[in-house]
Formats: structure tokens, C-alpha cells, sequence
């Protein structure tokens, strides 16, 4: 398979049961997905059958279905980190509840061991809240700088500065994909650059993942970030990947069973990673779910979704321009390369939750609101927007079903 | 879209258009009250001029959707001048009227399911006048909180000023 064999959309659709819903008895458009993503039949067959035949906790039981059990979250662990191209999948792939947890356990066990009064902390105006108020936190408790990488006209980061930014830092936390501007960050070169300056790089790949193909060994970060749901895979349980070698470095996030070598009542000695980081029973079936996720977009190849989002990010806003002329702004650079498939919108001045109303009676699922994200809001000059978002399911038809439906608020509003 | 139009009524979008008694009053004399919906953004300030067991004068500011910010501007019209024992029944008539019931709320009922939802109590709308358009706003749940945030506000106010 090749970019130049391109996903057929109508036998994927297929895979989605959700996508065969009607909503106020119309198709559904669903266009949420960096939100949440469907999950394909064979994600939802995984978990069934998962919980119907070998459901046991891991790591604990000697009985052959806890062993099997074991084996499919270890198999799971494995299967995630080749997935990004882990040098050391077993060691260095910690599933935490979603991409927050995992950037708390970044900010808590790494931060809090090796950050100290005066450190400064490099982010970016357009992090998600998941990659800031950790930080905020952080800085709250032990008194940190912190820096931020400018945001431009179009939606990109500003790099004028950034060595400047980047001397004496410790840590750069930043966003592979905005979540509300589609803009795709040149992590490698930042990730460089911050290396140079002798600080860590905590990336943010909620977005990134699930849509670009993801290389750890080249993307140059030290941590990264993301979570099942917005990979077609299911809610309540999230990645974080680091280097082995940080790891084996970190205090414990989160205290429980499964996280300890050995305990009194006195004290207590932790695992190894990754098990260090995983307190309590695990998210089995979630794992599973994950894991099975992972070969679904495996199989369709990351390439291949890479390219059919591009070609339909390109076509959205080509059509929307076209289409609704003055009327409508897109946020976010143009399409290109840098550019993924979130569109946040505003059509003239009508409020983002009218408008995603008016567009619900069409069957179109978009976000309205300041999407985690309000330091950009404000950065934008908006206190909200529309946000359609794209995944390996969308065609066009969804895009002109969009469209009809923002030409409509114009009737409903004048 | 008769959902829609019942939702974005004529009277609503008027008052979004042109909201009444837009502004803020020096305080003092005014009292100053903030409502706010950390969810989607909308804010509302009231700025309230109470006198001898009268709402005098209402100011509203602030901003966002064209629920929140005409059901504010529908209010200062309904409220302003009137007595606060009126104020304060005008304001349990439109809650009661805003009050959704459980069997309302969600939308997973089967694709063809028949069963009608359950009608919210019978209320005198006729006491409310134009606030009656805010009523389609009942049949769209997550909207409510939107149409309330000025009258959460103004009890909030109200009651400022009755322990100060």
C-alpha cells in the first residue's frame, strides 16, 4: 500500500457502526474527532472479547487466564510502542487514565525531582490546557519561569526568538498539533534547539499521534503524550512514552499496588518502569481496545490516512472560502504541509454555540468553545469557535454537508 | 427546521440584535454582579439599582450566545422598575418555565422510538410575555444554563443586597 492508493472512505465508514446513526433524521456528520474519535467495530470486538473470555487482573493471578491477561497488556505495551517507534517498548510505554494524566505525571515525577525555585519552563500560546496548568501547577508550588513561544498571524509559532527564549531552560513542553488551529509544529528543529540550550522536551501529541505518522527516534522528544480516544481507540486510557533512561530516574507519580518492589510500615521501594508509573488495576480492556486500534490504523497505514486528510483539509477550506466567501475565518495556516485537519471557524459574528446548534439540526458534530485552549482564545481575539475536525472516515460529502449548514445559520441569524 | 425555530425565536434574535438596557451603572450607587459560564465562555454583568424595595435600574454587559445575552436583555426589559417581591416571583415563573425534566434530558432514545417526552409543568405564560420566547429553549438541555445565566446573576445580586 501507497499515498497513491488512497483510503476507500466508503467501505471504511463501514467499520464505524456510529457513522450509521441518524441525528433529527438525518446522516450524521461527524466532524468532533479531535475530541474524541469513533471506534471501529473491530476496537469494540477486541474489548468484548477481551472481558467474555479472558478477562483477570494482570500481573498478579497464576491461573491461565491471568497469565493470558498479562500477556495481552504486556502484548498491548508493545504493540503502542512500536507504533511510534520506541527504541525500548517494554521499558518506556507507561499507560496513564489520557494524555493529561500522562503530562501530570511528567510535570509531577520528573518536575518535582528535578526542577527547582527559578528553573524556567518553555511552552507555547497554543497549548491545550492539558500541556499548561500542569506546568501552572508546578509553578505555583516551587516558583518557576515561564516563557512562551508567540504565536503568529497564521497560526504558527513564532521562532524568531526562540534561542533567546530557549537560554537556561529546563524543560520546553510544546504542542506537535494544535488542537485548535490544525498547525503542525516543527518539533524536530524546536526539539534541537532545546536540546542545545540543555533542557528536556515534553511533547503533546494528543493531536499529532492519531493523525501524522509519529517517530520517536526523530521527533526529538524526550516525553510524549497522547491518548486511545483520539485514536480510534477508547476512552480511560492514555500513553505516555519517555526515554528509558529518564524513566528509570523518576520518582513514582501515583502510589498503590502494582507500583512497589517491596513495602513496610515504614517505607516503601518502588518497581521498575514502566510499572512504577501504574498504580492500581490497569486499564485492561482499554489497553486491548488500544491495542487493537493500533492495528486497525497499521493496517490501514498511517501514510494513507496521512495523505486522505490532507487532501481533505485542502479541500475544506478551498470549499469554505469558495463557498461562504467574507462571511467565514479560518483559523490557522493555510493548507500545507504544517497543516492538519482542524478547522476552528467563525461565520461573521455569530456565536460559536449558535452556530454548532444551527449545524446539529444538519446531523454536523462540531465543537463550539475555547477547546482547553483559552490563553489562544485570547491570543485569537475570540472568546470562541466552531471547531470541525477531520479523521480517515470523513469524505467530502461531510464537508458540503458543513457547509450547507453554515449557510443556513446565515438564513437563521440574517 | 422547526426545532430551530422554535429555539431562535423572532423576539430572541431581536434582543440579540438590539439589546435593551445595554451598559453598566456607576457603582455605587448601583450594585455590580457577575455571572459566568466557565464552560462555554458566556458572561453577563448586572449592574442593579435597588431603592425602597424597587429594582429601580438594570444595566446588562457583557457577552456571549444569542440565548445568554438576549434572555439577559428580555429580563432587564421584564424586570426593571418593578418591585423586588415582583422581581422575585417574575424570577420562580421563569425558572419553573426553564426547569427541565429528567425524562427530557438526552437524546438516546432508538432511531424511531415513539414514545413522546414528558411535558414540563403547566405554566401561566401569559405572566411572563415576551420571556415565553425563551421557552424552546427547555428542548434543548444543554442550552438552559445559557438562558439562566442573567437570572442566576440577578438572584445572586438580589440577595447581595438583602444580607448587606
Amino acid at each position: 500500500m501507497t499515498i497513491h492508493d488512497p483510503i476507500d472512505v466508503e467501505v471504511t465508514r463501514k467499520d464505524f457502526p456510529l457513522l450509521s446513526r441518524t441525528v433529527h433524521d438525518r446522516p450524521i456528520v461527524y466532524l468532533d474527532s479531535a475530541s474524541s474519535s469513533l471506534q471501529p467495530r473491530q476496537v469494540l470486538a477486541a474489548m468484548d472479547h477481551y472481558y467474555e473470555t479472558t478477562h483477570a487482573n494482570v500481573h498478579r493471578g497464576v491461573y491461565a487466564t491471568a497469565e493470558r491477561a498479562t500477556e495481552l497488556y504486556e502484548g498491548a505495551r508493545l504493540k503502542v510502542g512500536r507504533f511510534i517507534g520506541a527504541p525500548q517498548p517494554e521499558r518506556e510505554i507507561v499507560f496513564t487514565k489520557n494524555a493529561t494524566e500522562a503530562l501530570n505525571l511528567v510535570a509531577n515525577s520528573w518536575g518535582r525531582a528535578n526542577l527547582q525555585h527559578g528553573d524556567v519552563v518553555v511552552l507555547t500560546e497554543m497549548e491545550h490546557h492539558a500541556n499548561l496548568v500542569p506546568w501552572l501547577m508546578l509553578a505555583e508550588s516551587i516558583g518557576l519561569e515561564l516563557r512562551y513561544l508567540p504565536v503568529d498571524g497564521d497560526g504558527r509559532l513564532d521562532l524568531a526568538d526562540l534561542d533567546q527564549l530557549l537560554e537556561g531552560a529546563k524543560v520546553l513542553a510544546i504542542t506537535a498539533m494544535s488542537n485548535v488551529l490544525g498547525t503542525i509544529n516543527p518539533v524536530p528543529s524546536i526539539a534541537e534547539a532545546a536540546h542545545r540550550a540543555g533542557a528536556v522536551v515534553v511533547v503533546d501529541g494528543a493531536q499529532s499521534v492519531p493523525h501524522l505518522v509519529t517517530d520517536v527516534t526523530t521527533l526529538g522528544a524526550d516525553f510524549l503524550a497522547f491518548s486511545a480516544h483520539k485514536m480510534q481507540g477508547p476512552t480511560g486510557i492514555g500513553v505516555l512514552w519517555a526515554r528509558a533512561e529518564l524513566l528509570d530516574a523518576m520518582p513514582p507519580f501515583l502510589g498503590g499496588g502494582g507500583m512497589i518492589r517491596d513495602v513496610s510500615l515504614t517505607g516503601f521501594g518502588p518497581a521498575e518502569p514502566p510499572w512504577r508509573f501504574e498504580a492500581g488495576t490497569p486499564p485492561i480492556a482499554e489497553a486491548v481496545g488500544l491495542a487493537a486500534a493500533v492495528d486497525y490504523l497499521s493496517g490501514v497505514g498511517m501514510e494513507r490516512v496521512v495523505a486522505h486528510e490532507r487532501l481533505l483539509t485542502a479541500y475544506a477550506i478551498e470549499a469554505l472560502h469558495e463557498r461562504l466567501g467574507p462571511d467565514l475565518t479560518i483559523f490557522g495556516p493555510p493548507a500545507g504541509g504544517d497543516r492538519g485537519g482542524v478547522l476552528s471557524v467563525a461565520y461573521r459574528d455569530v456565536h460559536a454555540h449558535d452556530l454548532a446548534q444551527v449545524l446539529d439540526q444538519f446531523g454536523v458534530c462540531v465543537r463550539p468553545g475555547h477547546h482547553c485552549a483559552k490563553p489562544l482564545m485570547r491570543r485569537l481575539g475570540v472568546a470562541a469557535t466552531a471547531r470541525a475536525s477531520i479523521a480517515l472516515y470523513n469524505d467530502e460529502r461531510d464537508i458540503d454537508t458543513l457547509i450547507e449548514g453554515l449557510n443556513h445559520v446565515g438564513t437563521v441569524f440574517g | 427546521m422547526p426545532d430551530l425555530e422554535e429555539l431562535y425565536r423572532e423576539i430572541i434574535l431581536d434582543h440579540y440584535r438590539s439589546p435593551r438596557n445595554r451598559g453598566e451603572l456607576p457603582t455605587p450607587p448601583a450594585h455590580r454582579v457577575e455571572g459566568f459560564n466557565p464552560l462555554c465562555g458566556d458572561e453577563v454583568v448586572l449592574s442593579l439599582d435597588v431603592a425602597d424595595g424597587q429594582l429601580r435600574d438594570i444595566k446588562v454587559a457583557g457577552s456571549g450566545c444569542s440565548i445568554s445575552q438576549s434572555s439577559g436583555s428580555l429580563m432587564s426589559a421584564a424586570v426593571k422598575g418593578k418591585s423586588i417581591a415582583e422581581v422575585r416571583e417574575l424570577i420562580r415563573v421563569f425558572k419553573t418555565m426553564m426547569t427541565v425534566h429528567e425524562a427530557n434530558l438526552g437524546d438516546d432514545r432508538p432511531t424511531g422510538a415513539t414514545d413522546a417526552p414528558v411535558e414540563p409543568e403547566p405554566i401561566d405564560l401569559a405572566r411572563l410575555g415576551e420571556l415565553a420566547a425563551l421557552q424552546g429553549v427547555v428542548k434543548f438541555p444543554v442550552r438552559i444554563k445559557c438562558a439562566t445565566l442573567s437570572w442566576n446573576a440577578l438572584i445572586q445580586g438580589l440577595d447581595e443586597l438583602a444580607s448587606a
